[in-house]
């Protein structure tokens, strides 16, 4: 037989492996786990990789969203869209009804409903009794983010404590939790925003149309482009422009903030990302920016 | 702004290479790797500002404090210190890097062993104040012995502070041939030895104008051209842990039948006779799938889905193994402990063991021995391991296992104990095949 070489492999083809393995270590190891889907670029990512992982057979958990209500709709249409193309099942549950039995109070209507969202989610792992929720967080996101392990564990209250993390060794993830408890699991922690843009580009997936250049009514708010939408008008003495943009990340309505752009391709987008000068959540997020622990403290009380 | 913008897309097929930086408190680590990432452009405009605005900066009030861009916790920026590893990202035209920045605290050993779990190299800081004499401090041993235990590849020393030391070329000298003897007492190649202040920048990314004495390169390029050779193992043959079978009915004529694994040690190809693990069965590869697309090889670190030419009884757990040496087959084997938790071990207890991706019990059946840092030995003991004691023991597992030795290949050679009361990791496991090894 001839010798054949094994084949030289990328830094993406290093990423999709260990993210592959990560998915079905918990797949085998879990009862109950469920994988966050919310339409955005990185949840896309994952579903990619759990195809590679499970494919031909059907994904070993379902899809949850935990929708705020304040979503942008191309990114809910398109969330439908794809869990109806992959044919698996997806599970919606919303802040909307959280505020309605009382467990998620806001100050005002049209408040951000980021934070509310931890609320939601841990009512639905406590109604499904999750004991492992896959999402799509990434080390490179937020320095909070960037101390936490790949497999997560979160005590009965939801809660992430930081100082006493178990320690995650070799490639061998500890899942044991007790009842109440849960892990989050992030496959693709040792990703950064360009490596995402340059997977899409080399796998050719489809992300909701937002994501690339178009033209929408902005207001310039506190340095960022919020925009202007039924929930969140313009305020007294704001001038709307219309701007071209794309979002590099896509949440909560009244807290995600698009950036001007004329990029149409992942390629454009790739070109720009390699170049910004400002992190993916400093150019769109508003309530990152309420104090120098945002992130943490929301995660210790069971945020994502 | 990111390094590889105008070089995208020659960048794209850069290999991947993880570090872990170690070193005792205040010796700068934090400060290092703002600097490497600062002076690489893999620091963004708002991350600055927000450490330029941060009400923890212990920097002079027109510098920045670099340590703020890893230390992310409020715990840290309030206290001045590094709790648990930070993992931070960034790319240069040659590689992408993943560092984990391990914290110096003793008690911390735990993220130490965490960290280098995953790495290629370890960059252990010394700072040259405080060890001018060439008097190395306990946690700089203790730092070695762990990148040694857990066989790092490469050890580079990083003698910071070079700027505090009027860049005196005899206290880099001093430092070095400690570190030498260091590296030669644990049995390590010999360190790259870089002068460097992370503070000022000098030779971390650009060559120093303050250290002409100094041949060799900074940091960054140093680790730009450390060889990705994690494949040194492959005389050891193939390995391939099943961790999931997937099974797709359909229709009879595609009714499909597939091991999911990760490949390790060497290459995997079709038509390579594999023998399954603890069975001793043996079959035929017929098909490689990754994701959709067929390989005809698949190479060591694929995550991919393998068929066989007959149905033989493969579940999760079982080693699929082809060429090279075989491993050895046994339920009673020694090994290296680093002991993480609180809780001391305890040897009439069953703890979970975890090996790639077998699940099963253990029980210690002796300590034999326990290493002493400072003196960089192993010592007879014949008690309990407490926590960030490092010991060598003797295992006995319900289940038979598929064992290589760790340094060989550590898919195979490395587990985890789980408690199963708290469900902590108890222990970090590093398989020493000997001649005591038996069934």
């Amino acid at each position: 037989m001839t010798a054949i070489t094994a084949p030289q492999r990328t830094h993406l083809d290093w990423l999709e492996s260990e993210s592959i393995h990560i998915l079905r270590e918990v797949a085998a190891e879990c009862e109950r786990p469920v994988l966050l889907f919310s339409g955005g670029k990185d949840s896309c990512v994952l579903l990619r990789l759990a195809e590679k992982a499970f494919r031909p057979g059907k994904f070993p958990f379902p899809l949850l969203h935990v929708d705020t209500g304040h979503n942008f709709p191309e990114v809910i249409a398109f969330r439908d869209q794809r869990a109806q193309e992959l044919g698996e099942r997806l599970i919606v549950r919303s802040v909307q009804d959280s505020i309605a039995r009382g467990t998620v109070v806001l100050r005002h209507e049209n408040d951000s409903r980021n934070a509310a969202q931890a609320t939601t989610l841990l009512e639905a792992i406590a109604e499904f009794n999750f004991d492992a929720c896959i999402g799509g967080a990434r080390r490179d996101e937020e320095k909070a983010r960037a101390k936490e392990r790949i497999c997560s564990l979160r005590d009965e209250f939801g809660q992430w404590d930081p100082k006493n993390q178990r320690p995650e060794l070799w490639n061998l993830y500890n899942t044991r939790v007790h009842p109440g408890e849960n892990i989050r699991v992030f496959p693709i922690s040792n990703w950064t925003e360009l490596d995402i843009w340059q997977y899409i580009a080399r796998e050719e997936l489809a992300l909701p149309s937002i994501y690339y250049s178009h033209v929408r009514p902005v207001v310039r708010r506190k340095g960022l482009l919020a925009p202007v939408t039924p929930l969140t008008p313009a305020r007294e003495g704001e001038v709307v422009e219309e701007v071209r943009v794309r979002f590099r990340t896509v949440g909560d309505v009244s807290c995600t903030c698009p950036v001007e752009s004329s990029a149409a391709t992942p390629t454009d987008i790739i070109a720009e990302t390699a170049v910004t000068t400002i992190t993916e959540r400093g150019a769109t997020r508003m309530d990152d920016k309420l104090n120098e622990a945002s992130m943490e403290r929301r995660k210790k009380m069971g945020y994502f | 702004m990111n390094a590889v913008n105008d070089l995208w897309p020659e960048a794209r097929n850069k290999g991947v290479l993880r570090l872990v930086t170690a070193g005792s408190v205040d010796d700068g680590k934090s400060t290092l790797i703002g600097r490497l990432l600062l002076d690489s452009k893999g620091v963004f405009a708002d991350q600055l500002s927000a450490i330029s605005g941060s009400r923890y900066s212990r920097a002079p009030a027109d510098a920045l404090d670099l340590a703020l861009l890893t230390d992310g916790l409020e715990a840290e920026r309030e206290q001045g210190i590094t709790i648990d590893v930070a993992y931070r990202y960034f790319a240069t035209p040659a590689r992408k890097f993943i560092i984990a920045d391990a914290p110096g605290h003793e008690q911390y050993t735990r993220n130490m062993v965490t960290g280098a779990s995953t790495a290629d190299a370890a960059v252990i800081l010394i700072d040259a104040a405080r060890a001018q004499d060439g008097e190395l401090l306990p946690q700089t041993k203790r730092h070695a012995t762990l990148a040694q235990l857990l066989g790092l590849r490469h050890t580079l020393i990083a003698i910071n502070k070079m700027d505090q030391v009027q860049w005196d070329q005899a206290v880099y000298q001093r430092i070095r041939t400690a570190a030498e003897q260091l590296a030669q007492r644990l049995g390590m190649a010999t360190p790259h030895c870089v002068p460097l202040s992370a503070l000022t920048g000098d030779n971390v990314v650009q060559p120093s104008p303050h250290m002409p004495w100094y041949q060799g390169q900074p940091l960054l390029p140093l680790l730009e051209s450390l060889p990705l050779d994690r494949g040194a193992t492959a005389q050891q043959g193939t390995r391939l842990f099943v961790q999931w079978v997937i099974r797709h009915e359909g229709s009879s004529t595609h009714a499909f039948r597939g091991y999911a694994g990760q490949v390790q040690g060497g290459p995997l190809r079709v038509g390579d006779a594999v023998t399954v693990l603890p069975s001793g069965e043996t079959a035929q590869v017929q098909a490689i799938q990754l994701g959709e697309q067929a390989l005809q090889i698949a190479a060591a670190g694929d995550s991919i889905t393998v068929a066989l030419d007959r149905e033989i009884d493969i579940s999760r757990g079982d080693l699929l193994v082809a060429g090279g040496q075989p491993p050895q087959v046994a339920r009673e084997f020694d090994a290296d402990l680093c002991w993480l938790d609180r809780q001391t071990l305890n040897p009439s207890r069953w703890y979970w063991l975890k090996q790639g991706a077998r699940l099963t019990q253990a029980r210690i059946t002796a300590v034999k021995a326990k290493r002493d840092i400072s003196e960089l030995r192993s010592v007879p003991h014949n008690g309990p391991l407490a926590s960030n004691d490092i010991g060598r023991v003797r295992i006995r597992t319900r289940d038979t296992l598929a064992l290589d030795d760790y340094d060989s290949e550590r898919s195979t050679g490395a587990f985890i104990l789980i408690d199963d009361a708290s469900h902590q990791t108890a222990a970090a496991g590093m398989v020493r095949l000997g001649s005591e090894a038996s069934g």
